[in-house]
């Protein structure tokens, strides 16, 4: 059961937990087809926004009205918006902003906070324990997105502001730029920290009774030692896990935030206030590629993320 | 069992305070200031006072939250920012009463179809159906409602007059035939909104049901039921159903929370005015007191359902309520 993060290098035993629990999860993740095609799915998307500065054919802002609201073609693959801009750049830089507020809640929220707190409510018990978990509870009770709205819409304004603020302190000119980013990051991380909080909780109350815990215990072991030098790694199989679940939940969020205008603001490009833009059954009747193509990035993206957390929990669950 | 009970609804009271409290605060943390909310135009110093003491606005934060609280607790919840002169619980409670009519529906027909989906795909397992069933539900519960409603609503109401665009109109309206006799029917209102609201919530039910299907299905008893000779109908309906219906139930309440958050975006699209559209209606126009009431009734009615779900599990599960932290 000392399954160490990165493969192990004792191999003299042939049995599989030797190989490393990444190895071997791997290898079960590669038999499943659906799992695969969903992984090069997901993949694809993000490597289209990282590379969206390269790869897009026109700059995301570039208006062109008197090109506006055209159907695909051959100079814009997947056709114009209603100020003339592509469809195709706006798309990948939308997966751009996608990425980056994901993967950014996903290590704060899901991976630091969720993994610590989870940690210590489960080790140490007693009223520790207790506070986190009534804090879960009550972040978790609040309902989600009219909360979202609320905290974004306040909380907006005052980063851009402390943004600008930054700015002109440090010279460096980007914070007020990515200001919005930052809002609906914080905002974010702090919901999302319960979920892997709860399960990390759950499975560090069966490990601590555990001999090897007992036994570091009994050596004399710090409790920060014990956290991360015995509980840590047995527990490094779920975050897999919260990785492909963080990374589903935070993209819808993202994009239903933005839909209601008080996620990440414009210029910056979002499938939110892409598929916003394209909304309405009238729209959908006279240009229905304004959703069709922010929504199939979308739906394709979340779909993938679905089928993949199956495959991780069923391989998880036969462990 | 009483015991865990009387801790839980202990409880209670606690995570509500905390709740308002904190969405008190954000609300007040703002930008725009209920107050220059409330004066519209006007900027008047004198003015903007009167409205701050009219609205019991001045004095700190927790001596603003201390005065709202009080009146709360007496069903006061105060009056709208931008429908003058309408208290926050006659707005609010009309359409309260739409939205639960809606999810209502909502959640009876997200079990009274997912729960036989789920059963016919552990039924099929190691089939062709069963894996299809699950991955169908599955794509359709990963479309957002954002995305999937346009085409949907062009499709039944523009296209096909299936359907009205949008709107609400009760619950049971009449169907005559030949102008005399009187049928009633579910308002056509209600078909794309419930559409939309339960389609996306087959995939949890039904995987669950299948899951739990498939363990039960494995226990002795039921090897036991196979062993005397009874028919595989009878040990799949009286043997292996009503066990594995027992943890199904307890998935009532997270679905309904799933419900209620995808109303936010079907009552906006679909101009149902219910409690969800209302809310970000109010959110947009930074309507303060209707805010905190909206936020306060779903937040309670979560906790309250949250509540449920766990003291179901501990029905169930006799190990939940034994608690976890004994050890100290």
């Amino acid at each position: 059961m000392t399954a160490a993060a990165p493969a192990a290098p004792a191999s003299e035993a042939p049995s599989i937990p030797a190989k490393g629990a990444v190895a071997h999860f791997w290898e079960r993740l590669r038999k499943k087809k659906l799992a695969m095609l969903s992984l090069i799915v997901i993949t694809t998307i993000y490597a289209g926004g990282i590379l969206a500065p390269w790869i897009a054919p026109y700059p995301y802002s570039e208006q062109r009205i008197e090109n506006a609201l055209q159907g695909p073609s051959r100079q814009h693959l997947l056709g114009t918006d209603r100020l003339g801009r592509d469809m195709l750049s706006r798309s990948l830089y939308s997966a751009r902003t996608t990425l980056v507020v994901s993967v950014a809640v996903l290590v704060s929220g899901s991976l630091v906070i969720g993994n610590g707190l989870g940690l210590i409510a489960g080790y140490r018990g007693g009223w520790v324990d207790a506070a986190i978990m009534r804090v879960g509870e009550v972040l978790s009770s609040l309902p989600g997105l009219p909360m979202l709205v609320l905290v974004n819409a306040a909380l907006g304004p005052r980063v851009a502001e402390w943004g600008g603020w930054l700015d002109r302190a440090t010279g460096i000119g980007l914070f007020k730029d990515f200001s919005s980013y930052l809002t609906v990051f914080m905002v974010l991380s702090l919901f999302f920290w319960v979920g892997t909080a709860r399960y990390v909780r759950s499975l560090v109350l069966q490990l601590r009774e555990r001999e090897f815990i007992l036994a570091a215990q009994a050596l004399g072991a710090s409790t920060p030692r014990i956290l991360v030098y015995h509980l840590l790694p047995n527990i490094a199989f779920i975050v897999v896990l919260q990785v492909s679940a963080t990374l589903g939940s935070v993209a819808g969020t993202e994009v239903a935030l933005t839909w209601f205008g008080v996620g990440v603001q414009p210029p910056t490009p979002s499938f939110g206030a892409m598929i916003f833009e394209g909304s309405g059954a009238r729209t959908f009747q006279s240009q229905p590629h304004l959703l069709l193509v922010p929504g199939l990035f979308v739906s394709s993206l979340l779909f993938a993320f679905a089928l993949l957390g199956d495959a991780i929990n069923d391989i998880i669950r036969d462990r | 069992m009483t015991g865990y009970v009387i801790r839980r609804l202990a409880i209670l009271p606690l995570t509500l305070f905390v709740v308002s409290f904190l969405t008190f605060t954000v609300a007040r943390f703002g930008p725009g200031d209920p107050v220059t909310v409330a004066a519209g135009q006007v900027r008047d110093p004198e003015v903007l006072q009167r409205i701050r003491e009219e609205r019991g606005l001045d004095g700190s934060i927790v001596q603003q939250y201390q005065r709202w609280m009080g009146r709360a607790l007496q069903g006061d919840f105060g009056e709208s920012f931008i429908q003058r002169g309408f208290s926050v619980r006659e707005l609010v409670v009309p359409k309260m009463l739409v939205s639960a009519q809606l999810n209502i529906l909502a959640i009876f027909f997200v079990f009274a179809i997912g729960v036989p989906l789920g059963l016919l795909a552990a039924w099929f397992q190691g089939r062709w159906l069963d894996p299809f069933i699950i991955s169908t539900l599955l794509f359709l519960s990963a479309i957002p409602v954002l995305v999937i409603l346009p085409p949907i609503q062009w499709l039944l109401a523009v296209q096909f007059h299936i359907v009205p665009v949008g709107g609400w109109d009760g619950l049971i309206s009449i169907y005559w035939i030949a102008g005399v006799i009187a049928i009633p029917i579910p308002d056509p209102h209600l078909y794309l909104p419930l559409l939309v609201m339960t389609v996306p919530g087959f995939s949890g039910v039904a995987r669950l049901v299948r899951i739990t299907a498939l363990q039960v299905s494995r226990e002795d008893y039921v090897r036991t039921a196979r062993a005397k000779g009874l028919e595989e109908s009878t040990v799949a309906l009286r043997h292996v159903l009503p066990n594995a219906m027992l943890p199904v139930v307890t998935a009532i309440g997270l679905s309904l929370a799933g419900i209620v958050e995808g109303a936010y975006f079907t009552e906006t699209l679909l101009g149902i005015p219910g409690i969800g559209a209302f809310t970000f209606e109010s959110v947009r126009s930074r309507d303060y007191d209707v805010i905190l009431a909206t936020t306060l009734i779903v937040a309670f009615f979560f906790i309250v359902m949250n509540l449920l779900t766990d003291l179901a599990y501990a029905r169930i599960d006799p190990r939940v309520r034994l608690g976890a932290g004994n050890r100290t």
